[in-house]
């Protein structure tokens, strides 16, 4: 994984509250086996004017004109701003995968759903949670300077660039540890292989019938 | 000893280690897989050069993807038009094959919609950690086991290590008191529930399920409540164990037999909250005022009583809420004030992990039984949850009521819930749909998604539009 250390970049704001992760990537993408090429169906419903497929040439396609990632001002964000319960719904990993291929490595937003919440981080994104009134000068921020840009320093927990000033956001402890070191939770998880055994046999005792092949 | 909540019970009897920084590594007892989130899991494993920590504990099959007609299916992979479709259930098979995972394969009497054949099976059994690479994995809940989804990255994590790495949720008590009327189902109490919490109401806790409506629900109605908790936010459902439980979990393949099973329920008397235990957040409702309920949006929380009118988005206060709402009526092609009886319908899917068991499919028949579906419907699909329900419904019937009154009786697979497969709705069409979803899209580009019980959505399809199944003949 990518370790995720401090980020500059656009920031584009999404205005739109309960984003699931159907919005995020819809479904007749998920047939891929690939961890990788959903950044051009990120947000496809709302980016497309048309019903994508699989496989399909997006750069034929008719976009909307109107929705965010469309606007000239915002290509090349690699910042997305977003509101309350952001990638609620499916569990589908592809939604950070689409995220990440499009170039965006942050999220900031109000609130996040669970399941979402924690796929970011097993990919090397870092999904920011601020106040809501922190959020909403941010949206003030972005949308008033054309070629906004925030810088994101995880090693210091701030986001820089904001005319509010430095803003200070916290995260997990064990989480920023493994962004910060690109750090791989499997590889973590079996140097505790003695302790996961030593589980198994004594829970074999007390619940045999859940060893049973 | 301090009284726990059934959460606090799961959680601390599959604790591995608790790290100084706070996370915690969770044992997994049973895991869940099915082609469309495991493939990349797979794939991981093999570039890592990893084995499967316990391969005895994964249970596989393929549903999102697989065809519903009879003719597709006949001739097995082959069948499936949709060539990405295929690639990704013959990638399930050949993975499952290299692994020595077991997989209850397309043709298979015992597949399905993995959250419909774990309880089947008993392969989910109280007490038990429950993952799987989807987020209505809470099902599992009702069996008074700890379930919930995963992403793919974790779905590696677990097949690697059996253990995922976890940080312990808040405990919110959902009570539900006092009796259902007539015509008011499991679907109905989760909706109704939804409605008042909000589809982030539940974000950071485990939801327990509480309460006289819950104590007389059968297994298949607490499922149906339990998988929808995370349309409320919660990735956690569930349910504590009882007699209907035990029960209910009795005989089936994988439940443990003779002294082990004797052993086992011994064990699961535990397996509920503590009477004096200490919820952070409870919510109360009385079930006797739950009438059947009609989503009228593009989120679950966007729900009504079948005899309310769409609302009004300026009456509504909170302004995010109201841009809300405008969009969502908007995207629904409904208007403030309208009946929610007078929305007309396209189509009516009954199906999906939420409703496509036996009791379901029981509902549902009795309702269409000697009456026509709307000659104003395109499509009433009625997809079984697995083979094995297809099999009883056949026995007792029902398929046979069905077809009799104009629906298609399909092959099990997870269908029109999420349109992977041929199953969809056109653009603007509406359906009311047994499923968990109604997101924008969700059934198909366009598609307009009102999600009721199957039997509010039986009587739908004879009338065309909503209906209050109460006063429905």
């Amino acid at each position: 994984m990518q370790a995720f250390t401090q980020l500059t970049g656009i920031t584009a704001p999404l205005d739109r509250a309960n984003v699931d992760t159907d919005m995020i990537i819809p479904k007749q993408f998920l047939k891929s086996i690939k961890r990788s090429g959903f950044g051009p169906n990120l947000f496809d419903e709302l980016r497309y004017l048309d019903e994508g497929q699989p496989d399909q040439d997006s750069s034929q396609r008719p976009i909307n004109p109107d929705f965010v990632l469309n606007l000239p001002r915002y290509k090349g964000a690699k910042i997305l701003l977003a509101r309350d319960n952001f990638g609620c719904g499916s569990s589908r990993e592809h939604a950070p995968w689409a995220l990440l291929d499009y170039g965006f490595s942050c999220v900031i937003a109000p609130s996040f759903a669970d399941i979402f919440y924690n796929n970011c981080f097993k990919n090397g994104i870092l999904p920011i949670t601020l106040l809501n009134e922190q959020v909403d000068q941010l949206f003030i921020d972005s949308q008033a300077e054309e070629g906004f840009e925030l810088t994101v320093d995880l090693e210091a927990s701030v986001i820089r660039g904001s005319s509010a000033g430095e803003i200070a956001f916290s995260i997990d402890s064990f989480r920023r540890h493994c962004l910060l070191n690109g750090l791989d939770d499997i590889g973590l998880t079996l140097e505790q292989a003695d302790n996961i055994k030593r589980y198994e046999q004594k829970r074999q005792q007390q619940a045999p019938w859940l060893f049973a092949k | 000893m301090a009284s726990k909540t059934l959460y606090d019970k799961l959680w601390d009897s599959h604790l591995v280690k608790q790290q100084d920084d706070g996370s915690c590594l969770i044992y997994i007892d049973r895991h869940l897989l099915h082609e469309v989130t495991s493939p990349q899991a797979f794939e991981g494993l093999r570039i890592a050069g990893r084995k499967p920590w316990r391969i005895d504990t994964n249970l596989a099959t393929p549903d999102h993807n697989v065809p519903t007609t009879a003719d597709e299916r006949s001739i097995g992979v082959d069948g499936i038009a949709d060539p990405v479709s295929k690639i990704q259930v013959v990638t399930l098979g050949d993975n499952c094959a290299e692994f020595g995972i077991t997989e209850f394969k397309m043709q298979d009497t015992r597949q399905g919609i993995v959250h419909v054949v774990g309880p089947e099976q008993g392969a989910t059994l109280p007490g038990m950690t429950v993952v799987c690479g989807d987020s209505h994995t809470a099902t599992h809940g009702a069996m008074g086991a700890l379930a919930h989804g995963i992403g793919t990255s974790e779905v590696e994590h677990v097949l690697a290590t059996q253990c995922l790495i976890q940080k312990k949720s808040q405990n919110m008590l959902v009570r539900v008191d006092g009796e259902l009327g007539a015509g008011v189902t499991p679907k109905d109490v989760v909706l109704a529930i939804i409605g008042v919490i909000g589809t982030a109401g539940g974000t950071g806790y485990a939801i327990e399920f509480g309460g006289q409506v819950f104590e007389s629900m059968s297994m298949e109605g607490r499922m149906t409540v339990c998988n929808m908790a995370i349309e409320a936010g919660a990735r956690v459902g569930m349910v504590g164990v009882d007699q209907t439980t035990i029960d209910y979990v009795k005989g089936r393949p994988f439940s443990p037999k003779g002294e082990s099973w004797d052993l086992a329920v011994a064990a699961w008397q535990d397996l509920h909250s503590d009477a004096d235990a200490e919820f952070d957040h409870v919510v109360v409702l009385d079930g006797s005022a739950i009438a059947p309920q009609v989503t009228w949006g593009t989120s679950p929380e966007m729900v009504l009583p079948v005899f309310a009118h769409v609302p009004d988005p300026t009456k509504e206060k909170d302004d995010a809420k109201a841009s809300g709402m405008t969009r969502a009526l908007e995207y629904m092609g409904l208007e403030a004030g309208q009946a929610i009886t007078d929305i007309q319908l396209d189509r009516v899917f009954i199906g999906s992990c939420t409703n496509s068991r036996i009791e379901d499919l029981r509902a549902a028949a009795a309702v269409v039984e000697g009456h026509q579906v709307a000659k104003t419907l395109k499509q009433a699909l009625v997809v079984p949850g697995s083979g094995l329900v297809k099999a009883q419904a056949e026995a007792e019937g029902l398929h046979t009521i069905f077809t009799n009154a104009g629906l298609e009786w399909r092959e099990p697979g997870c269908s029109m819930c999420l349109a992977m497969n041929a199953d969809k709705l056109g653009s603007g069409e509406h359906c009311a749909s047994t499923s968990n979803r109604n997101f924008e899209g969700r059934q198909g580009f366009g598609g307009r998604t009102h999600l009721v019980s199957p039997a509010m959505a039986a009587a739908a399809a004879i009338a065309g539009h909503f209906v209050d199944v109460r006063t429905f003949n």
